[in-house]
Parts: C-alpha cells; sequence; structure tokens
C-alpha cells in the first residue's frame, strides 16, 4: 500500500505579539515554528497502518507546501519512520484551498491508496485542506477520524468520526480515500537519536508550485482580540494569587 | 434577489443548537435569510426561527449526515438560487463538504468566522489566528458567493416562532462513498462535570502524567471536581467524561478555576458561559484570558501548593 500524508509547518506564537507595518500578520521575529500537532498524529496513523497491514514494498509518503524552511518538519516525519518527502516549492501565506490546489497534483501523481491530512492546523484552525484536496482529487472522504479499520483489499475502511461532545459515528468509506485525522487516534512516537541523524541526510524532492489560481480570502487586517470584559488581574505572590482565589471561590459558590 | 442561506444540521432527529445561532449570524449581512433543512422527514424539524424568509425543505433518503449528499444538495441550491453567502457551522458535518464545495466551485471561503459585516457589497468576516490569540478580518473575491463556517456559540440563537414560507426541493442524490453506519456514544465514566459547581480544570500546562494525583487531591480539598482539556484525554491520561470542550462536555458551573489551559476555541465553547472564570498560565496572551473574570500570570504550580495550604 500506499499512503500520502499531507502535512504542515505551523507558526507558534510566543508570549508576546508584534504585527507587520501593513498589520496584515504577525511579525514574523514573534513565531516560532512546528510540526502541526495534527498532522504527527496523522503521520503515525500511516506508520501504524503500514505495519499492521503491510507487506513489502510498502510506502509512507510525506507531502508539504512552502519553502525550505518546512523541511525541518518533513524531516521529523521522516525520523519517525515515513519513507520519502516531497515539498512544493512556494512561499508566503496560502489560504487553505489554495494549499489544497498546490497539493492535489503531486498527491494525484503518487496515486495512493489512502491520504490522510491532520483535522486542522494549530495556528490556521480552518479545517478545510484536506476536505478540499479530497475533492480535487475526487476520493471519498471523512474528516475527524478517531479510528481506522481497513484492510486494503477489500476496497472499504470503517472509520469512526467524532462529534461534537465525544459521539461517534461509524462511518464505512469507499478506498482509496482522504481521511483527516484527530488528535488522540494514536500516541505518536518519539524519532530516536539516530532516526533524527538519518533523517537529516535524506533527500527531499522538491516540486515548482502550479497554478493555484486566485485566493479564497485575504486577511485586511490583523489585530490582537479585545481583552475579556472586565478581566480582573490577580497580581501578588503565589500565595498572594492563591489567598485572592480562595476568596472568589467561596465568595462565589454562596 | 440576493440571499443569505444557511444549512440547518441535526442529529438524531432534532435540530442541532447551531442552526439558531447561524440565523442570527446571518441576519448580520441584511439580505433575506433562507434556511435549508436536508433530512428523510424535512417537515419533522423545525426551522422556522424568528428572521428567517423561507425555509427549503429537502428530503433524502438518509436519516443522518452523509457528506456527499450534503455536498450535492448544497451544490444544488447553490446553482438554483444563487446566493451572495452560505453559513454552515464551523462544526465536524460542515468540515466534510464545506471546503469541498468551496474548492469545486471556487467559492469564497473561511471558517472559524465568530463576527460578520457587511461593507457595501462586500462581506467581511472576523476569525483568529495563532492559536487564538489575535483577530483577522478577512475579505473575498469580488463577484464570488462566499461559503462560510460559523464558530458555535459565537452567535446567540435566534428566537424560534418566525413565520417563514416554506418550500420545498428535491435533489438526486448520487450513492454515498461514505456512509454512516452506526452511533456509538462516548465510552461512560464514574464522573458528571456537567451538574458539578465548581471545577477545578487542568490542561497542557501540568507537563506530565506523574503531577495528575496532585490535582486530584487538590479538588478534594478544594471541593471541587476535577475535568480537563483535550490534551489530556488524547494523551491517555484521563477519560472523556471529564473533558470540556467542543468535543467533551459544555460544562456552566458557578466557577471555572482553568489551570495550565490556553483556552483553544474548542475548549471556550465548552466553558465560557461559567459563572466566574479564574485562570491561571504563564503565558499572558493565553487565549483563556479573553473569557476569565479573573486571571493569574503566575506559574500553576506555585499557585496549587499555596491553594492546598490554605485549604
Amino acid at each position: 500500500v500506499k499512503i500520502v500524508v499531507c502535512v504542515k509547518q505551523v507558526a507558534v506564537l510566543g508570549d508576546e505579539v508584534e504585527f507587520t507595518d501593513d498589520a496584515r500578520d504577525v511579525d514574523p521575529d514573534f513565531l516560532d515554528d512546528a510540526l502541526n500537532e495534527w498532522d504527527s498524529y496523522a503521520t503515525e496513523e500511516a506508520l501504524g497502518i503500514r505495519e499492521r497491514v503491510g507487506t513489502e514494498g510498502d510506502e509512507v509518503v510525506v507531502v508539504s507546501v512552502g519553502d525550505a524552511e518546512v523541511e525541518k518538519s518533513m524531516r521529523r516525519c521522516l525520523a519517525m519512520g515515513a519513507d520519502r518527502a516531497i515539498r512544493v516549492d512556494t512561499s508566503g501565506f496560502h489560504d487553505p484551498i489554495t494549499i489544497a490546489r498546490l497539493l492535489e497534483p503531486v498527491v494525484r501523481g503518487e496515486s495512493p491508496d489512502l491520504v490522510l491530512c491532520g483535522v486542522q492546523s494549530s495556528d490556521a484552525v480552518q479545517a478545510a485542506t484536506g476536505t478540499a484536496l479530497a475533492e480535487l482529487l475526487d476520493l471519498p472522504r471523512v474528516a475527524v477520524v478517531t479510528r481506522i479499520e481497513w484492510d486494503p483489499g477489500s476496497g472499504r475502511a470503517t472509520v469512526d468520526r467524532e462529534l461534537e461532545g465525544g459521539l461517534v459515528d461509524v462511518t464505512e468509506v469507499d478506498t482509496p480515500a482522504l481521511l483527516t485525522i484527530q488528535t488522540g487516534i494514536n500516541k505518536p512516537r518519539y524519532a530516536t537519536l539516530r532516526a533524527i541523524k538519518q533523517a537529516e541526510q535524506k533527500e527531499i524532492q522538491t516540486v515548482p508550485a502550479g497554478e493555484a489560481g486566485q485566493p479564497v480570502f485575504r486577511v485586511r487586517r490583523m489585530f490582537a482580540p479585545p481583552k475579556g470584559k472586565g478581566a480582573e488581574l490577580l497580581g501578588g505572590s503565589p500565595a498572594e494569587i492563591a489567598g485572592r482565589i480562595a476568596e472568589i471561590v467561596k465568595e462565589r459558590l454562596r | 434577489m440576493s440571499e443569505t442561506l444557511v444549512v440547518a444540521e441535526h442529529l438524531r432527529g432534532a435540530l442541532r443548537d447551531v442552526t439558531g445561532e447561524l440565523v442570527t449570524a446571518a441576519a448580520q449581512l441584511g439580505n433575506p435569510v433562507v434556511v435549508a433543512v436536508i433530512a428523510r422527514d424535512p417537515s419533522q424539524l423545525d426551522a422556522r426561527f424568528e428572521g428567517v424568509d423561507e425555509v427549503v425543505n429537502v428530503p433524502v433518503a438518509q436519516g443522518e449526515f452523509e457528506n456527499d449528499v450534503y455536498q450535492r444538495v448544497l451544490e444544488a441550491l447553490l446553482a438554483e438560487r444563487r446566493p451572495q453567502a452560505v453559513l454552515l457551522g464551523f462544526t465536524v458535518n460542515s468540515m466534510g463538504y464545506g471546503p469541498a464545495v468551496a474548492a469545486k466551485l471556487g467559492l469564497g471561503f473561511a471558517s472559524d468566522v465568530h463576527a460578520l459585516a457587511r461593507e457595501g457589497e462586500a462581506v467581511i468576516a472576523t476569525r483568529s489566528f495563532y492559536g487564538g490569540k489575535v483577530d483577522a478580518e478577512v475579505e473575498f473575491p469580488d463577484g464570488r458567493p462566499v461559503l462560510l463556517l460559523i464558530r458555535p456559540t459565537a452567535f446567540a440563537p435566534a428566537a424560534t416562532g418566525g413565520s417563514p414560507s416554506v418550500s420545498s426541493g428535491s435533489v438526486e442524490i448520487p450513492a454515498s462513498r461514505a456512509r454512516h453506519v452506526d452511533f456509538r456514544e462516548p465510552a461512560g465514566g464514574d464522573v458528571d462535570i456537567t451538574t458539578a459547581d465548581f471545577l477545578l480544570s487542568i490542561g497542557r500546562g501540568i507537563g506530565e502524567q506523574d503531577a495528575i494525583p496532585q490535582f486530584e487531591r487538590l479538588a478534594e480539598k478544594l471541593g471541587a471536581v476535577l475535568s480537563v482539556s483535550r490534551p489530556l484525554v488524547d494523551a491517555g491520561w484521563m477519560t472523556n467524561a471529564r473533558q470540556v470542550g467542543q468535543s467533551g462536555k459544555t460544562v456552566k458551573p458557578k466557577v471555572y478555576l482553568a489551570l495550565g489551559i490556553s483556552g483553544a476555541v474548542q475548549h471556550l465553547a465548552g466553558m465560557k458561559t461559567s459563572g466566574t472564570i479564574i485562570a491561571v498560565n504563564t503565558d499572558p496572551e493565553a487565549a483563556i484570558f479573553s473569557v476569565a473574570h479573573f486571571g493569574a500570570v503566575a506559574d500553576l504550580f506555585d499557585v496549587a501548593d499555596e491553594l492546598e495550604q490554605l485549604s
């Protein structure tokens, strides 16, 4: 089997924030990067499936969109055990549907048996790339999956779709399919130091970005949200803070 | 005439709360509001909210949500009615087809939208970025309909009891490629966090599984029930029964004391109507402070140790 996992290197905002001069994004100096948490679960799930049902010659291929910087996160997936990685070379911010359009020809070219994406990214929280990509690839899809039962020969998989409140919708989906993976579906493995070193040496194939068309939205203005209405700051030492909390609790529980 | 189309959500024969919220959101855009009800028997679901001009009932064979069915019906409604905007909930169901429709038809698109405005002919949506720490106003391509996924609980639900006209549509639906089989209830627990007056809620900030007994002890001393945010359930440290948030329980205790919870949108949706919210976090920009009544920027362990000594 061949499983393609689409991953994103996300931006993590620290304790402070300043905006770019045009106020359309956060100043990059205030951002760190990381492999999107959902995508580490998606990668683990692909590796787990390969271990459970796979045979010799199976492949887990990681695909991402971005500049050379994002190879850092792709190498994490390689260190976890992915076989190959392909980067669609582009830079700057893209909306999720544009990302799906850029991923589409690369994923199609791999003819995968299964495509896994994270449900959403922690920085943009659109929950859209996977479902849009499935449409462009004309693949059956299920969003927000917390369990996969799949016999590759059967042409279908049974998956749990996690609804609000934790209710599970057991869904049967034809394969090949695209599934968006929810956190908690598995325990992403840690890469060994040796695997990390080996991943450093692996070649990441790059392909030029195709024509993505018009963006589906454009940020006009980014700003710090208004702070809580009347949120009162409790200052002082931990003992003083604890004392105030105890008072407030006592008063409010009366 | 340009209209705003809302797709009703329902589950096991009942409308979901988000439907009324979408009607309120739709009203922000000023156009006539049309609600589409896609169900085996749409007339059993009362979508006649105040502010709704028309309800379109679309009967389908499937009793429960399937993304191929909703996609096909929405595409048909878009072609037939040419709405200026389509509003869906930012819910698990909509995540399964909304972005597909937008990608296929080249619509303007944004999700997790929590405020909406209209400027002239243009729709302006506000959504969050970077873990809810910043907001952004986004604009859309000219001359295209927009499809927006609206954050649950961001808008107050519209009142029922409107008197819209009711029409019905018929759409041919091909066989679904992803089919509903059954529902399974979340694993039960020994505890009902939704009835507690006082929740001590812990999150990723506690760092290690080994820290949990300390907070179980603290909760007992304080007379609180212990609840958690999603990462602790994902890690397998606590059961889903104690999870607060969209994929867990919605709670409204008198006091919600959050230690080391950054406040992901999905968490806030499950607790923001609590009577009094007290948050302790080392990150002054943590989104939890945007809903808290009292906040302390401090190490949660220092504060927890002091609280334990007090009680």
